[in-house]
């Protein structure tokens, strides 16, 4: 089990941020955890193309290697992150226009004045 | 008011046993399953692409139409925030 | 936002250019070392954010204007997707300068080597485009959420009469 601890990693992570989006209160908790989610994703996708003893995958750097990481899912871990910022800039921006209209900032309330 | 939310705490730990045990079960750390496309990528990205940067030559020429979907998402993003604040008159 | 101290900007002063000849370097060398242009484009857009917090919002805006950074941004997807519909006797998005001779056209010895700058195609020119489209558009959310913020904050007030 100790070899698997990335694997452990990712699961407390998620975890984490999942308890934190279904069981606060503060709608700003809830944007972090939202971004604590996203944060475990993209290391599952690294920890997913691991081989025991590679190397960098970029020739300029690896020096004599026998044989090298795998290269595409640190392709795809570069898009979820560009789409996961553009995810949370939209939150926090509805965030702010939600305090200038009812002026708090607690979910319950929120729910309950309709308008 | 602790009524509806044990039975939501609950639920949840069941929840979180079922994916440690998933997590556990996928290929032990360190072997990856179907390597083949990328030791093609390995083998043969300098003599076709001539770019020392292996993931750079994924990201922008073997898989460079996913690229061009990310830039239209954080162009649509940015209009988006900018389309948020405008001044009323 | 009133400005911080003398001592941060003196030294906002000094590190500011440093941080944006880091972010051109990464932008450029990016199909030699792990880099590109995503990464490039938000060490730039962190040079921005710098000059904002340090110098406070009334001599920021009498500096630059917000209508440069949408010009960017436009200006970077515009780049990418020309550069697409350039290649498009075999295939759009064909890499027709790698290997030639010209513009962007050296081989590259197999094996680990040291790095021509001028090595693979259509991948720099990419790199370029994309740079400055992160640039623009992560600059033009910063200065919005911070025009934003003042808006919410004044109750809607515009102008603000408390800087130096």
């Amino acid at each position: 089990m100790i070899n698997n601890m990335p694997m452990i990693a990712v699961g407390a992570l998620f975890v984490i941020g999942l308890y934190g989006v279904l069981f606060k209160r503060n709608i700003i908790k809830i944007a972090i955890a939202v971004s604590v989610v996203e944060s475990s994703t993209n290391l599952f996708l690294i920890v997913l193309g691991y081989r025991t003893g590679g190397s960098i995958p970029v020739y300029t750097l690896a020096g004599d290697f026998k044989k090298m990481v795998l290269p595409t899912p640190q392709a795809l871990t570069l898009t979820a992150i560009v789409i996961g910022l553009a995810t949370t800039a939209l939150l926090l921006a509805l965030i702010m226009l939600l305090y200038k209209h009812y002026e708090t900032l607690d979910v319950y309330e929120i729910r309950r004045l309709r308008g | 008011m602790k009524g509806p939310r044990i039975i939501y705490l609950i639920f949840f730990v069941v929840f979180v046993g079922i994916l440690c045990q998933g997590l556990y079960d996928i290929h032990p750390f360190g072997e990856p399953r179907e390597p083949a496309m990328d030791d093609y990528f390995i083998a043969n990205a300098q003599s076709e692409r001539a770019a020392n940067n292996v993931v750079t030559s994924i990201v922008f020429d073997y898989r460079g139409f996913d690229t061009l979907g990310e830039a239209a998402v954080l162009f649509t993003a940015v209009m988006s925030v900018a389309a948020l604040f405008r001044k009323e008159e | 936002m009133k400005p911080l101290s003398i001592v941060v900007r003196t030294i906002c002063n000094i590190f500011a250019w440093f941080v944006a000849i880091f972010g051109a370097y990464v932008i450029i060398h990016g199909h030699l070392s792990p880099g590109g242009g995503f990464q490039g484009g938000a060490i730039v857009a962190t040079f921005i954010a710098l000059l904002l917090v340090a110098h406070g919002g009334k001599r920021f805006f009498e500096w630059v204007k917000m209508d440069i950074f949408t010009a960017f941004e436009g200006l970077g997807l515009i780049t990418f997707v020309g550069i697409g519909f350039l290649g498009l006797s075999t295939t759009f998005l064909y890499n027709f300068l790698a290997l030639k001779g010209g513009l962007f056209g050296s081989p590259v010895t197999i094996g680990p080597n040291a790095g021509i700058l001028n090595s693979s195609g259509t991948i720099a020119l990419a790199n370029m485009a994309v740079g400055l489209e992160v640039v623009g558009g992560l600059s033009t959310i910063i200065i919005f959420m911070f025009l934003g913020m003042r808006y919410v904050m004044e109750g809607g007030k515009e102008g603000s009469e408390d800087d130096k």
